[in-house]
Parts: C-alpha cells; structure tokens; sequence
C-alpha cells in the first residue's frame, strides 16, 4: 500500500541517502535502522509528507501523497520525536483534541481506557509527569487507531520501561495482524520480528 | 472541518487560561507603553488629546507584536504543531482558527480596555466608540497579518526582531486608517471612510492570510 521510490534526501547540504526504494504491503512491518545522523527521522517525515524529498516520491496505492495530502493524513498516524502533548493540559485533554483533529471520532470513556492501558490516569497534567510517561500518553493514541491502517512511528521506543516496550510491541504486532502496515525507526532491536529493514548508514 | 477549528480554538483559549501570564504581559505592555507618553511629554491637555488615537495604535500594534512571536511557537517546539499539519482539515482552517483564538486573547481585551486609556489622554467621551470600533475591525488585522510573519520566522534564530521587521511595515495601512478614523471623529467629521476601509482590509485578511499562514508553515516545518 505505501510506496518508496528513488527517494534522496537532503539536508544541510548532506546527502543524508540517496535512491531509496521499498515497497510496503498490509500486515508488513519494517523498521528503519541506523546510527545517529543518518537520517531516520528525515525519512519517517518525508513518508508523512512533512518533509519534501529532494527527488523521488512516496505513493499511497499508486497515488503521489503531495496530491493526496488531507486524504493520505486521513489513513496515517505519525509520532514523531517529541511526544506532541501540551504540558497545560491533562493526557485526556491532549488525547482528546489530537484524536479530534486525526478525524477519529472517540468517546470520552474509550480515551480514558486507552490512557489506563498504559498506565495513565489522564486527569493529572501533563508537566508532571515524567519523560516515559509522557511517551506513554502519546502512544496511547495507538490504542484508538486501529482503524487507521498505516502506523509511522519514530523512535517510539524511547524513554519506556520494559513494561512499556512489551506493550507497544504488542500493539503493533496485533495492528500488523489485523492487515495494518508499520513503519518505525530504532536503533536498538526491540526483539519484534520486522518483515523488511531498511538500514540507513551514515553518508 | 468546523469541529477542528472549534478543536483548536477551545484548545488555544484553555491553554491560555491555565497560563494567564502569557496574555497579561501583553496587555500590561499596552497599558504601560500607552501610560509612558503622558509622562514623557507633560501634562499639556491639547497636545494629548491630539496625540492620543496615534499612541493608542501604536501601542496596539506593539502589544500585537509581542503575542504574535509566540503564536506557533510553542507548538513547533513541543511537536503539536507537526500534528496540525497531518490532521483531517485543511490546514487554512486550522490556522484561521489558531487566529481567532489569539486575536480573543490579546486583540479583544485592548479593545476592552482602550476607553481607559483614553481617559489619560483626556479623549472626548464622544470618541470612545470610534476608538473601540476602529480597534475592534483593526486589531483582527494586525493578527491575521503578524500569523504570516508568525509562521515564516517559526524556527529562526533571532526570529522576534525578524518577525518586527516583517510584519510592522505592514501594519502601517491599518495604523494610518485606525487612528485617522478616531481623528476624523475628533474634527467633527464622519469616519465612516476609514472604518469601511478597515473592514475591507478585514474582509481581505480575513479571506486570503489563512492560506498564506498554511503555506508558511508547510515551508518553516520542513
């Protein structure tokens, strides 16, 4: 369902990879690998449609996401880098309004199961929480996006406890099972089974 | 598409109320930048009268300034802003509507509280309704255009000097319709003429800026 082709990137007049091409079917996993610097994060932002390739494209059952654009964010969840909660507000608030703008319609209950899932009470704000649990309530997203078939997730793995890691492992591995696609990038093996790898290495 | 608007408009005035420092800075700028003409030029009621719709303005535009660096910010910073750009809506709208709730914040209050900076100046109570309309149309504006210079800055070192740069020569039509239509009203005369055009610069603003802030943005988040 989701198409690499030729793709180069570019940044800070670095070649950071040039002529990547892959293919991904439903119910694939592929884990973006490499060193510091060698331009995962660039390559999940640009399968997002964040980042514009220097050349090459990305297509969406055939179609070029720079056409799609609103209509590809509809079948996409992406976590970046930083966990995107806001520190004034509560998991459940935050929670709530990235579901809302996702086009997800979830109700209140089902947020607040989501947060429980890991671990989270969701009424307390999000500056006092730690690091991991901050990661925990943008992953919680997770929980309520089954129906949306491609997963992009960038270094998701940060910051969890142990605990956290079999959780999200699980996760993605029942989202595969149920005919998802995920993309996510590491540089430690989490020990989950990947279909395909990509390794990117430092230009 | 509406739903995400309201989204990010309840989001933005919530988190404006959890940090109400933010929106108090900016009006407190206004009121003392306003407050420091009397005192520096004297207690000469003619002068200050005649000296007042332009101060009142140019403090707007000043207080407008300052709240704008902050607009996209924040949500550049902690990565909210990236999931605004991969939401469901056209991202116009979602910038249409991160506007509106920073012109609630920061541009509505100085309209509030005009009137009493007019009564330093010794303003005729005759103009306090122009004054307030002209803000009220104007200062939309000053947010609508400041959000452009907003989203192009975004991730710039010394973004806020840059962003005055940008944005303040623009402001200047508004300025010169603002407090001409409060002088006109002053000299007895309509001021029907400037506030139209204020409300044609609106109309404008109102109609193309959202789509200039989106592209903006798709450019400094890249």
């Amino acid at each position: 369902m989701l198409e690499a082709a030729e793709l180069e990137c570019v940044r800070q007049q670095r070649v950071l990879f040039a002529g990547l091409s892959f293919a991904l079917r439903a119910g694939e996993l592929l884990r973006v690998a490499g060193p510091n610097g060698s331009g995962k994060t660039s390559l999940l932002r640009i399968l997002c449609g964040l980042l514009t390739p220097q050349s090459g494209e990305v297509r969406w059952h055939g179609a070029p996401i720079q056409r799609l654009r609103e209509e590809y964010a509809r079948h996409i969840v992406y976590l970046g880098h930083a966990p995107a909660v806001k520190d004034e507000l509560t998991a459940e608030e935050n929670l709530a309004i990235a579901c809302r703008l996702a086009g997800l319609m979830a109700a209140a209950n089902s947020i607040r199961e989501a947060l429980a899932r890991f671990g989270l009470s969701g009424s307390a704000l999000v500056k006092k929480l730690s690091q991991g649990q901050r990661r925990r309530a943008a992953l919680a997203r997770l929980c309520l996006s089954e129906s949306v078939p491609l997963w992009l997730l960038d270094e998701p793995f940060t910051a969890l406890d142990t605990a956290g890691v079999t959780m999200l492992r699980g996760l993605i591995e029942d989202h595969a099972a149920r005919g998802g696609a995920v993309v996510y990038s590491t540089h430690q093996d989490p020990g989950m089974a990947a279909t395909r790898v990509v390794e990117l290495v430092v230009a | 598409m509406l739903e995400a608007a309201r989204t990010v408009v309840v989001r933005d005035l919530l988190l404006a109320l959890r940090r109400p420092s933010d929106v108090a800075t900016a009006l407190l700028f206004f009121v003392i930048v306003a407050s420091l003409f009397p005192l520096g030029i004297g207690a000469e009621p003619n002068l200050l009268r005649a000296i007042a719709p332009g101060v009142i303005w140019v403090a707007a535009l000043l207080s407008s300034m300052l709240s704008l660096a902050r607009l996209f910010a924040a949500d550049h910073a902690d990565g909210t802003l990236e999931q605004m750009l991969l939401g469901v809506s056209p991202l116009g709208v979602v910038a249409a509507a991160k506007v509106l709730a920073h012109w609630l914040v920061s541009g509505l209050p100085l309209v509030v509280i005009a009137p009493l900076i007019a009564l330093q100046y010794d303003l005729p109570q005759s103009l306090y309704g122009t004054l307030a309309v002209s803000l009220l149309l104007g200062t939309p504006v000053l947010s609508l255009i400041g959000a452009i210079g907003a989203a192009l800055t975004l991730g710039l070192r010394g973004g806020g000097v840059l962003l005055a740069l940008l944005v303040l020569p623009l402001y200047v039509p508004v300025l010169i319709m603002g407090a001409g239509s409060v002088d006109m009203a002053a000299a007895g005369l309509s001021a029907a003429g400037q506030l139209q055009l204020l409300a044609a610069f609106l109309a404008l603003a109102a109609a193309f800026a959202p789509w200039a802030i989106a592209a903006a943005l798709r450019i400094s988040t890249e």
